[in-house]
């Protein structure tokens, strides 16, 4: 095996191994909920739930005392009798639309959401006009006898530059 | 297409590049922080919470508290702090001048701290709160939406919360906002 590969495969390896490490959640044995039904509601909600101190993690995820206090919190509400849609709410009331981590769908957003593929559109459409405005042009027309005849003068002055000039000519 | 729109056409790529290398040195000169969160709580009355105080001895704090203060005439400031939150010691000197306001009445939130070291801490920095109420848990601190301490929060006479201060305050925040803010509630 050639050594560009091993290091390619070493590299791999690594990837592989750290994206293992990443799988580990924050949740203490001690919050989670002796019902398996209620508990698995939990997780899914705060995945979603952004960590407000670490900012780019889930509560799911992160060891902050606050992402702590929020997964109780969650859980909690969920024993209350609350659906998955009326914890989000309580905690968007109080952190705003930043505690999501996937932004809601709303007129405030649509640019968000839908930026890109208008960009992808209008993109498409320009490469169609494109082409298709090429293909009605005409093809340009053929020379004339004048150009012709210019041409094949200018063409015959470029056959004596290529001779290659040699070391010690001027 | 004539030959100068199309010459146009090609600049367009440079002058909308042009026009977002504008846009980013203008949204960096404002000095915001982007881990500062807007809160969703502005303009909206300020959470329930009904706290115990530092000792038995002392009344803690409610809503009704700032209820009762916006009655009096007065705008309430509400600050959460702790005794081992250093940025609350660097912008302790700035709210004991905000709380001599006339028109302004401050109190305390001692977010997740034992209250005998905030009693000490307070002993030791003097004490601008009219009073305080002893957050254990935190969860009053997440009703208000706060991430962490300090944050400071104005709510005018109508209990209504009209301004939040996400971390320690500065003399320039003070100047620029609060003040004006202050004489426009407590006209």
């Amino acid at each position: 095996m050639n050594r560009p590969r091993t290091l390619l495969l070493a590299f791999l390896a690594v990837l592989l191994l750290s994206s293992l490490g990443m799988a580990v959640h924050a949740v203490e044995p001690g919050e989670m909920l002796s019902d398996p039904a209620l508990e698995a509601r939990a997780r899914a909600i705060s995945r979603d739930i952004r960590c407000l101190v670490c900012q780019n993690q889930s509560i799911d995820d992160s060891q902050a005392e606050l992402a702590h206090d929020l997964r109780v919190l969650i859980r909690e509400r969920l024993q209350a009798g609350d659906s998955d849609a009326q914890v989000r709410d309580f905690l968007v009331a109080r952190y705003g639309d930043f505690v999501l981590l996937e932004p809601p769908l709303k007129p405030k957003t649509y640019l968000l959401w839908f930026g890109p593929a208008a960009i992808l559109l209008v993109a498409l459409l320009s490469i169609a006009i494109y082409f298709r405005r090429r293909r009605n042009e005409p093809a340009p027309a053929a020379l004339s006898a004048e150009e012709q005849a210019r041409l094949r003068a200018l063409l015959a002055d470029d056959a004596d530059e290529v001779e290659p000039r040699r070391e010690g000519q001027p | 297409m004539n030959p100068t729109s199309r010459r146009l056409l090609y600049l367009l790529p440079i002058l909308l590049f042009a026009g977002l290398a504008a846009y980013f040195l203008l949204r960096l000169g404002e000095h915001r922080d982007p881990s500062e969160i807007p809160s969703p709580l502005i303009d909206r009355p300020a959470p329930d919470f009904a706290l115990p105080g530092m000792t038995a001895a002392e009344p803690g704090l409610a809503r009704a508290d700032l209820a009762r203060a916006g009655g009096e005439g007065k705008v309430t400031i509400v600050n959460f702090f702790a005794s081992w939150c250093l940025p609350c010691r660097a912008e302790h000197p700035l709210l004991s001048q905000l709380a001599k306001h006339p028109g302004v009445a401050l109190y305390g939130i001692l977010y997740k701290d034992e209250p005998a070291a905030a009693t000490e801490w307070l002993k030791e920095l003097g004490d601008p709160y009219a009073a305080v109420g002893v957050d254990a848990q935190g969860r009053t601190g997440i009703d208000f939406g706060i991430s962490g301490v300090p944050e400071t929060f104005i709510i005018d006479r109508t209990g209504h919360i009209r301004f939040r201060q996400w971390g320690p305050l500065d003399q320039a925040t003070i100047d620029g906002k609060l003040l004006p803010l202050l004489d426009e509630l407590t006209k």
